[in-house]
């Protein structure tokens, strides 16, 4: 080649080249794959609801692993299950909203914590008779942010959770999705006394099992502490957030 | 061999012994830390890197001529990083729940030094089937062993394998922790890789003397 590649000029044009070419092989991918990855999280977000209020295909002699409603079939189970979808907003009003469960929680959260208006989603279920107040969750993990909903009854017992994370360790705080533990929470009440003190990830209470459900604690993952507090944290400002709502529901 | 030369399957088969990117030139030890708590997570890693490093060193061969020299390890975590959006980005459009799984070794996959090293030792001074062949192999060693890791460090921390519950129930006391036998808590924490990466040295230099440096 009779191009001096040492020469500045050149080093600055193939970097130039460069970047031009990747930028536009990625933004055209990215815009073009875009509407199919939205639908994938929408669906995603629908099962996530309703299996947070037990309505997923976990089997009973499968325990070890999570069956949400397949994907082909989750909007018309959705329609089904999900009663209402409430959007509570900064000055504590009520709307109905159909497309509530697209609300971005972390957007509206960011907004609350700087005295801007937001809008908090909530969703009204129905199964088997029974009345389920699905509330949606979103905190820090140990490396990013976790997420998940978590399905109450009208005694503020805990019905059914589910969580999800976007980049807790493999094999320790990524357990948080395991079957084991989400189960564990199932029964436990969010108040103490008049308190909504949500539910602590405890070490060492002396009951992997899960069989007092009164105690507001369930084990946590070995090796997995920070990610474990981080998931009782959430819980808990999660539930104090909608407490006005919550109280106005609750069977006293 | 037909297909390949005596040299072409060196390339291969080299890496996954007598040249392991991990045991024998120690690169890539970073992730091989993060993620082997769980057997399933390092196959998908596994595979991963094979894509990435296969894909990545042919790509860097067909620019070995271009690239001025002054920029080049720019160019090199340029083109890693996106091959791995790229398949990040198609996996998410066409494969939601892989690509959810992949979503924590994103970050590791355009960090892993042995992509690099093998881009800066190789590809940019062969061709590109002769790369193609060299990072095929050097990904397999690192999977090779990161599945080695993975397996220990799941039976003995969780006694599980692939979630799969093979030593019986630790709480419930069933099958072999009905003896008596306890999970071991150190394994599942990083510092256990280093120890077992540390056991498969030491058997691998005492079986060939040959590989031990000379002090």
């Amino acid at each position: 080649m009779g191009v001096n590649k040492d020469k500045n000029s050149y080093t600055v044009v193939f970097a130039a080249l460069m970047v031009l070419v990747v930028g536009s092989i990625l933004a055209f991918l990215a815009s073009g794959l875009l509407p199919t990855i939205r639908e994938n999280e929408r669906f995603e977000t629908q099962q996530n609801i309703l299996y947070a209020m037990g309505v997923n295909e976990n089997t009973a002699d499968d325990v070890g692993s999570v069956n949400r409603i397949p994907t082909d079939k989750v909007e018309g189970e959705f329609t089904n299950f999900i009663k209402e979808q409430l959007v509570i907003d900064e000055s504590g009003e009520l709307t109905k909203n159909d497309q509530a469960y697209l609300i971005d929680l972390k957007k509206q959260l960011a907004n609350k914590k700087k005295g801007k208006p937001f809008k908090l989603p909530l969703f009204l279920g129905e199964k088997d008779d029974k009345q389920f107040y699905v509330i949606p969750m979103y905190g820090k993990g140990l490396w990013d942010a976790i997420w998940g909903y978590v399905a109450l009854d009208d005694t503020m017992t805990v019905q059914g959770v589910y969580f999800d994370h976007k980049a807790e360790t493999p094999g320790l705080g990524a357990n948080i999705k395991m079957r084991y533990f989400m189960d564990d929470f199932s029964g436990e009440s969010i108040m103490k006394g008049t308190q909504y003190s949500g539910i602590a990830v405890a070490k060492g209470n002396n009951d992997p099992l899960n069989k007092t459900k009164d105690d507001n604690e369930v084990d946590a993952l070995a090796g997995a502490t920070i990610t474990g507090n981080g998931v009782a944290a959430m819980i808990k400002e999660s539930v104090n957030l909608y407490k006005d709502y919550l109280e106005t529901i609750r069977v006293k | 061999m037909a297909l390949l030369t005596k040299k072409d399957a060196g390339l291969i088969l080299d890496p996954l012994a007598d040249n392991n990117p991990i045991t024998i030139q120690v690169l890539g030890i970073c992730s091989a830390l993060a993620i082997t708590a769980e057997l399933e997570a390092s196959i998908v890693m596994s595979i991963a890197v094979v894509f990435v490093l296969g894909v990545g060193n042919v790509v860097i061969s067909l620019m070995r001529n271009i690239i001025p020299s002054k920029i080049r390890i720019i160019v090199q975590l340029i083109v890693v990083a996106t091959l791995v959006i790229i398949v990040d980005q198609v996996l998410k459009a066409y494969a939601y729940e892989l690509s959810k799984t992949l979503g924590a070794f994103v970050g590791l996959i355009i960090t892993n030094c042995i992509i690099m090293g093998r881009f800066e030792a190789f590809a940019l001074a062969n061709g590109p089937w002769k790369s193609f062949l060299d990072g095929i192999g050097n990904a397999l060693g690192y999977g090779v062993i990161l599945i080695i890791v993975g397996f220990f460090r799941e039976l003995l921390g969780s006694g599980t394998l692939m979630g799969y519950p093979v030593l019986g129930d630790p709480i419930l006391k069933t099958g072999l922790y009905a003896t008596g036998y306890e999970n071991n808590g150190f394994m599942i924490i990083p510092p256990a890789a280093l120890i077992v990466v540390g056991i498969i040295i030491w058997v691998q230099r005492s079986k060939n003397p040959a590989l031990v440096e000379e002090n």
